[in-house]
């Protein structure tokens, strides 16, 4: 067996194109590769796969595993798997890397035990130490601790959150070498059947890519609020409604408005929370948030700690003169 | 033969303790709780949420039997065996000194599997999506693995029929409905719905119920199947440096216009 070399990241795409958590972690995987001197590859996993491979090289890969067959037409979890335990095990890489999106949450743990290795996972930062081992920093405790954690065998394996690092700019005469492989996946591997998908389409923005995000927490009382006060502050300001999983369990608001650790993560330029007290594992979703802005009727609440301005007050009074302010700025 | 359900259980520091209830011990890598609080543990939440899971499926089937399991190097037998007083029939608790301080979840999920193969034919195993100590989401997916069966990860609505469990898994932006054919692993969210109180007649029950405990060499584990891979380097309580501005004017309403005001000076709008 060759030794293990390189750094190989499982890609993502949907609609022709990159995901950018997988051109954030092209940046992430293109540091380790320099830093050890060895190439960054790419899997990338398609029915058909276009102009991908190009993509992918132009934001920093020096190699793409492209990898067609009609059983990856969906990003399906056990044909993915399959598929990326043969690459590994063709091509031996030192280090692997995926986004911990909603495909890579599950596909790492899966990957890993069949490589016979372990994953460092949800990771904010990924680095070498002297003895090119792989060092990173990830949240632990719902948010309240920090962990620097290794991994002692090969290949070394990290998740890494998106947004944690800016993908790097796309050079279209960056050149690189494009492998076609087959899959050879026995349709058998496929041991779920997805028998439906049901979109349950949230009204207004998408809170992942807005750049405005207003959300309500317990303090708002109620379901109508949400409907009511901070529809219309959201209205104002162009944003979209999340709330944390406090409401989300009562039953105010659907699941698809939950911000957090296990909800949505969010990076909005700025982010007005109402009546949220700001626990770690809600705040594990907005870390990537510009400026968080702060209603809550309690001065001690931690939400106060990350926030850059704040009222301590009740939102009934504070929020709709915040919002008729607003509307005369606007 | 009923239908066979095991739901792992793990026992952790409640998660909604305030910050001053623990405290990190840097030089062991590990959170500890705090020496003056007393605050009990807690099963985590999600697994919770996967006994309510196997619960229902045992109110639909009838003919079915819900094993917990769980594996750690103590446990607080008042915690645990509130998952037999949910209404869970059996318990196995893998219980070993050498499980303490186990950061590496492959060596959770080898412990796991080791324990179902003890226990014997089993049709689905349900576990909460994550714990929320490391928060890792792995050990049931490893778990799928190493018992070579489907899983199905982060669902909200479990059934099974025909042999074959059906979900409803989580997207950020709906669901989807996937089926497998059992033996298969499935882990829940919170979406499930709150899990049940303790009847007093289940507390009764599990009162009289002695659950089964391991060692891990019960189960033929050799203490290089634990070498972890994934190894603690550092563990610390990261610093937050409040720079919070709050605004305050006359009264609460006026508050509210300045902080607008505030917003379009600082160009933030
Ligand atoms: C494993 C795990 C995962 C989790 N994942 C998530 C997640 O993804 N997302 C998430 O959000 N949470 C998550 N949580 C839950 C989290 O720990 C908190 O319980 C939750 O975020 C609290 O929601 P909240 O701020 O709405 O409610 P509370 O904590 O009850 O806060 C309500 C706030 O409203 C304020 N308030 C009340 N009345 C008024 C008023 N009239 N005017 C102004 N302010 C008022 C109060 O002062 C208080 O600060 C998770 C927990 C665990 C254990």
């Amino acid at each position: 067996m060759t030794s293990p070399r390189g750094v190989l990241i499982v890609g993502e795409h949907t609609n022709g194109q990159l995901g950018a958590p997988t051109l954030e972690l092209l940046a992430h995987g293109r540091a380790l590769a320099t830093a050890l001197g060895e190439e960054l590859a790419i899997a990338l996993l398609g029915e058909s796969l276009g102009g991908l491979p190009q993509e992918a090289i132009a934001y920093g890969a020096d190699k793409v595993y492209a990898v067609t067959d009609p059983l990856l037409k969906e990003a399906h979890l056990d044909a993915y798997l399959g598929t990326l335990v043969k690459a590994c095990e063709a091509h031996a890489p030192r280090i692997v890397l995926l986004a911990r999106t909603e495909l890579g949450r599950d596909l790492g743990p899966r990957l890993a035990l069949r490589l016979n290795t372990a994953l460092a996972q949800d990771c904010l930062e990924v680095r070498l130490d002297s003895d090119k081992r792989l060092v990173a920093v990830r949240p632990v405790y719902g948010g309240n601790c920090t962990a620097v954690v290794t991994v002692a065998s090969l290949p070394m394996m990290a998740a890494i959150r998106p947004k944690t690092a800016e993908p790097l700019p796309r050079n279209p005469s960056r050149r690189g070498q494009v492998i076609q492989e087959a899959a050879g996946l026995a349709p058998s591997v496929i041991r779920t059947r997805v028998l439906q998908r049901v979109q349950e389409a949230q009204e207004g923005l998408r809170l992942e890519t807005a750049r405005v995000v207003v959300a309500g927490g317990r303090g708002l009382g109620g379901a109508e609020p949400f409907h009511k006060e901070l529809q219309e502050l959201a209205s104002v300001l162009g944003a979209a409604v999340g709330a944390t999983r406090a409401v989300v369990d009562i039953g105010w608001v659907p699941y698809s408005y939950q911000i957090g650790l296990t909800g949505k993560s969010i990076s909005p330029d700025l982010y007005v929370t109402v009546g949220i007290s700001g626990a770690s594992q809600h705040m594990a979703g907005c870390s990537g948030a510009k400026v968080i802005v702060a209603i809550n009727k309690d001065s001690e609440a931690a939400i106060f700690k990350a926030a850059r301005y704040g009222v301590a007050g009740d939102w009934k009074k504070v929020l709709p003169a915040f919002t008729k302010q607003l509307r005369e700025l606007l | 033969m009923p239908l066979h359900v095991i739901a792992t259980a793990k026992q952790v520091m409640d998660p909604e303790s305030p910050p001053s209830a623990y405290r990190v011990d840097r030089e062991a890598k590990r959170v500890v709780p705090h020496p003056a609080t007393k605050i009990p543990p807690v099963i985590n939440g999600f697994d919770e949420n996967g006994i309510e899971a196997a619960l229902r499926i045992k109110d639909a089937v009838k003919d079915a039997k819900v094993t917990i399991l769980a594996a750690g190097p103590s446990f607080s037998m008042d915690v645990m065996k509130k998952a037999l007083a949910m209404g869970a029939d059996e318990m196995v608790l893998v219980q070993d000194p050498a499980l303490d301080n186990v950061a590496d979840s492959t060596v959770t999920a080898k412990v796991l599997a080791a324990a179902v193969r003890k226990i014997g034919p089993f049709d689905l195993i349900i576990s909460g999506r994550q714990a929320s100590d490391w928060d890792n989401a792995q050990v049931p997916l490893g778990l799928a693995e190493l018992l070579g069966v489907a899983c199905v990860p982060v669902t909200r609505k479990v059934e099974v029929k025909d042999r074959e469990v059906v979900c409803e898994r989580i997207l950020a932006d709906g669901y989807e409905v996937v089926s497998a054919a059992l033996p298969a692993v499935v882990t829940v969210s919170n979406e499930l719905g709150q899990p049940r109180y303790p009847t007093l007649r289940n507390i009764m029950a599990a009162a009289r119920k002695q659950p089964t405990i391991w060692k891990l060499a019960d189960l033929g584990l050799a203490p290089a199947d634990l070498a972890p891979r994934l190894l603690v380097m550092d563990l610390y309580i990261p610093e937050k440096t409040s720079q919070c501005e709050l605004i305050k004017g006359e009264n609460e309403e006026d508050s509210g216009r300045l902080l607008a005001l505030k917003l379009r000076e600082a160009k933030f709008i």
